[in-house]
Order: C-alpha cells, then sequence, then structure tokens
C-alpha cells in the first residue's frame, strides 16, 4: 500500500475530474496528501507538471506527474488491481465502460457545462433537452450494466459508479439553484436510487464537497455572473 | 474452435478510421472491411453505435466496440498473445501514453479544422494551437525511434493518421511542419516505412480534395 508522502493530489474544490479520483483513492484505500490549486492563479507545480493541459486534478507518485481522470483513475487501478478493483476485468466489459465514460466526458458533461453557463434561455431549454435525453440513454445504459445490482459496477462501486459519480454534487446543486433534476425519480427511476445509494456510501459521502465549495466554484467560472454581481 | 470474427466499419477519410486499421494490420488480425457512407449513414451503423452513430466501429463475433482509442485498447487487451504489444507493461509509463493519446486525441482534430474551416484570424488560431499541440508531442520522443520505443505503440496508432492531412493544414495555413518539427517529421517517415502504416494511410492528395469538397458543401 502507497504510504502518505508517496502519494499527492493536486485539485481544486468543486471540480468532479478532482472528486473522481478522490473517489478511487479512498475506495483502495490509499493515503494521500491533498494539495490544494488556486485556478485563478495557477501555481509552477501544476504548470511545470501538466505542461500540456495545465488543469487539475495531476496525481504525484513518488514524484512522477500523471494528469487526466480517467488515466489516473486506470494507474490506480493497476497499481492496486486487488484492493476494490474498479474496472472489471473481461476485455469487452471494460470496453463498453470506456466507451461511456467517453460519452459522459466528451458529450453529457459539456452539455452541463453548456446549461450552467449560457445566459439565453432559448439555448439553457435546448441543453436541458439534450441532458434530459443523455440521462434516459443512461439509465438504459445502467439498467443493462448493473445486472440488478445497486451499482453500475454491480455489488460493488466500479468505473462508471466513479465516472458519473463524482457529478452527483453537481446534479444536487443544479436542483437547487436551477430547479432542474439532471437525474429525475419519475424519468429515471433506477439512477434516482443508483445516485441515493452512491450518497449514502461511506467512501463517497466522506469524498464528495459541500454545497460552499460548489457555489464558491460556480461564481469562479469566467463569464458566468455579469460584471457588477462579481464584487457583491 | 471459435472462428474469429473482426469487421472494421469506418469512412476512408477517417484519422479515427485509420488507427484502428494500423493496429489491425500491425497484429496481423484478418479483417473485413466495411465502408460507410457518412452522408447517408446507414440503419445498421445506428444499430451497432446507438450513443455516437459514429465510425470506426469495431465489430467482433457480432459484439460491437466503439471509439478509436477504446477499439485500440480493446485490441491489446484481446489479443494478447500477438505482439507488438500497444501498451507497455509499466503502469506509470502506461499512464504517460495514455495521457498523450487522450491529449492528441481530444485537441488535435479539432484545432486543425479551424485551419481549413475558419478564415482569418480562425485560421491562424487554428495554426498556432495545432503547432503548440505537435511541438509538445515532439518533446515526447526523444531517442527513440517511435513513442512506442522500437516499436509503434498507442501514441504513436493515435497520432500518424493525422499526417496525412500535414499537406491540407500547410496548404491552408500557408506554413512548413517539417520546419516547425522536424524531429515529428522524422518519426512519421519511419512509422510509414512499416507497411501496416503504408496501407491504412489515406493519399494526402485525396485528402485536400476531399476536405476543399466538404468545404463547399457545407458553405451551401
Amino acid at each position: 500500500m502507497a504510504k502518505k508522502c508517496e502519494m499527492k493530489l493536486l485539485g481544486s474544490g468543486g471540480s468532479p475530474f478532482v472528486t473522481r479520483v478522490k473517489f478511487v483513492l479512498k475506495l483502495k484505500s490509499i493515503d494521500y496528501e491533498y494539495i490544494k490549486e488556486d485556478l485563478a492563479n495557477k501555481s509552477e507545480l501544476l504548470l511545470t507538471s501538466n505542461p500540456g493541459l495545465q488543469k487539475v486534478p495531476v496525481l504525484f507518485h513518488e514524484n512522477e506527474p500523471i494528469s487526466e481522470s480517467l488515466v489516473i483513475v486506470e494507474y490506480l487501478d493497476e497499481i492496486l488491481p486487488n484492493v476494490h478493483p474498479i474496472l472489471p476485468l473481461n476485455p469487452l466489459d471494460r470496453a463498453h465502460n470506456r466507451c461511456l465514460a467517453y460519452y459522459i466526458d466528451t458529450v453529457y458533461c459539456p452539455w452541463l457545462k453548456k446549461f450552467m453557463l449560457t445566459r439565453d434561455s432559448e439555448k439553457k431549454e435546448d441543453m436541458k433537452r439534450l441532458i434530459i435525453g443523455g440521462s434516459a440513454m443512461l439509465e438504459e445504459a445502467f439498467v443493462k450494466l448493473s445486472k440488478g445490482g445497486t451499482f453500475f459496477g454491480g455489488d460493488e462501486i466500479g468505473y462508471l459508479d466513479v465516472v458519473l459519480g463524482c457529478y452527483l454534487g453537481w446534479f444536487k446543486f443544479y436542483g437547487i439553484v436551477f430547479g432542474f433534476n439532471v437525474i429525475d425519480e419519475a424519468r429515471n427511476p433506477r439512477l434516482a436510487q443508483w445516485g441515493k445509494s452512491m450518497w449514502s456510501h461511506e467512501a463517497i459521502m466522506s469524498v464528495i464537497p459541500s454545497d460552499e465549495i460548489y457555489m464558491n466554484f460556480f461564481k469562479m467560472l469566467p463569464g458566468f455572473l455579469p460584471p457588477r454581481h462579481v464584487h457583491a | 474452435m471459435v472462428k474469429e470474427k473482426v469487421v472494421l466499419v469506418n469512412f476512408w477519410s477517417s484519422p479515427f478510421g485509420s488507427r484502428v486499421k494500423i493496429a489491425l494490420e500491425e497484429k496481423g488480425i484478418p479483417y473485413e472491411y466495411k465502408e460507410e457512407d457518412l452522408f447517408n449513414k446507414s440503419s445498421f451503423l445506428s444499430t451497432i453505435n446507438p450513443v455516437h452513430n459514429k465510425v470506426p466501429v469495431l465489430v467482433h463475433n457480432q459484439k460491437p466496440v466503439c471509439e478509436s482509442l477504446n477499439i485500440l485498447e480493446y485490441i491489446d487487451e484481446t489479443w494478447t498473445d500477438l505482439s507488438p504489444r500497444f501498451l507497455p507493461s509499466d503502469p506509470h509509463q502506461r499512464a504517460l501514453a495514455r495521457f498523450w493519446a487522450d491529449f492528441i486525441d481530444k485537441e488535435l482534430y479539432e484545432s486543425s479544422k479551424k485551419i481549413y474551416r475558419g478564415i482569418g484570424e480562425e485560421q491562424v488560431i487554428g495554426k498556432n494551437e495545432v503547432l503548440r499541440i505537435l511541438k509538445l508531442v515532439e518533446g515526447e520522443i526523444g531517442d527513440k525511434p517511435f513513442f512506442g520505443g522500437d516499436n509503434l505503440g498507442l501514441v504513436d496508432i493515435t497520432l500518424i493518421p493525422f499526417y496525412s492531412r500535414f499537406y491540407t493544414w500547410e496548404t491552408f495555413g500557408k506554413f512548413s511542419i517539417e520546419e516547425e518539427c522536424p524531429n515529428l517529421v522524422a518519426w512519421a517517415k519511419r512509422c510509414l516505412q512499416k507497411e501496416s502504416v503504408a496501407k491504412s494511410l489515406p493519399d494526402p492528395i485525396k485528402i485536400y480534395e476531399f476536405i476543399l469538397d466538404l468545404n463547399k458543401y457545407f458553405a451551401k
């Protein structure tokens, strides 16, 4: 098992990608040092360890940096394969999991971001419609992949639980601020149940950031609030 | 013994599809090639890729696998006895390879479109973004013949199909990639000496003509 000084995570509070890595570190009982990054004032550490993207999370294992949350998740799974395995073993199941993760991160997540950022009410409605369609697709995927279990991974939390679960805090926030249920009990009953199971899982509960962190992260996103609100 | 049936559904100009072709050829895996007309998508494609309705799709014993990088890992994990392995065995080296492949996958295609589909300032932005990406990636080759070492690896296979588009980018953007990234172009030429790459990459002039046609099509 990795000692605390060997593993460091550079992150910022509300980022779902950081939360995702924290989930896996918790599930695999890996001790680590958390280094908080100010994304409005990027540190030398971030700029030098991740010159391509300059984004969080960055994992440092024995001072070697690894970037991209999904790459980090697979790395952690490979260095500790026998402690709470994350990805399934079968290549076809792994391929299906990775493909859906790609959809969540490159299609579904950008819709969520556009919905949050756009001030045009018509565009907001367009994004809402797309997100509702996406959630319906994820509901179908959940039914297929969970095979009757509580999680995407079956009886235990697996890859897609971690990939989608990192957005749960954001989904709750969207309900509070926008009155929009990304995962809705009536439209997506199995996913809604999955969400409840995730929230009450000890490893997840201890990692999901507080509402205050989301609100602060939300205010930091450029272009969202008109300038007169920034100093309020 | 179960007979392996492998079908690659692709569109000839897709750099993502070329990745899969190279991977199958490198490992010597027999496959059937099916060309999909992207301007008249078949109902077959929406059946095998309902999420994205995109190519390439690898259909292995009637089970579809989508997304090119995902397909490369699937091929590497399924045909484990066939060399070369696209990913190294060391977890940290694997993470680095996945990072760079992901970086190329997410950034290069979108930035390059600004060069041939954008006008004025957008073209310049696209050119600068593409050069930034290529220079960053070039820095990772070092003294090795390929990113994967002595053989083609995940990063080589992810990047090399874009070589067919260098002529298009250079012509639209009025610059020379060889002048800006000589080591990268030297690497590309080494890749082209491999039969798997030479037979999988579309002709650069055909790509240029296709993009000219596409621009006219989108302008309507």
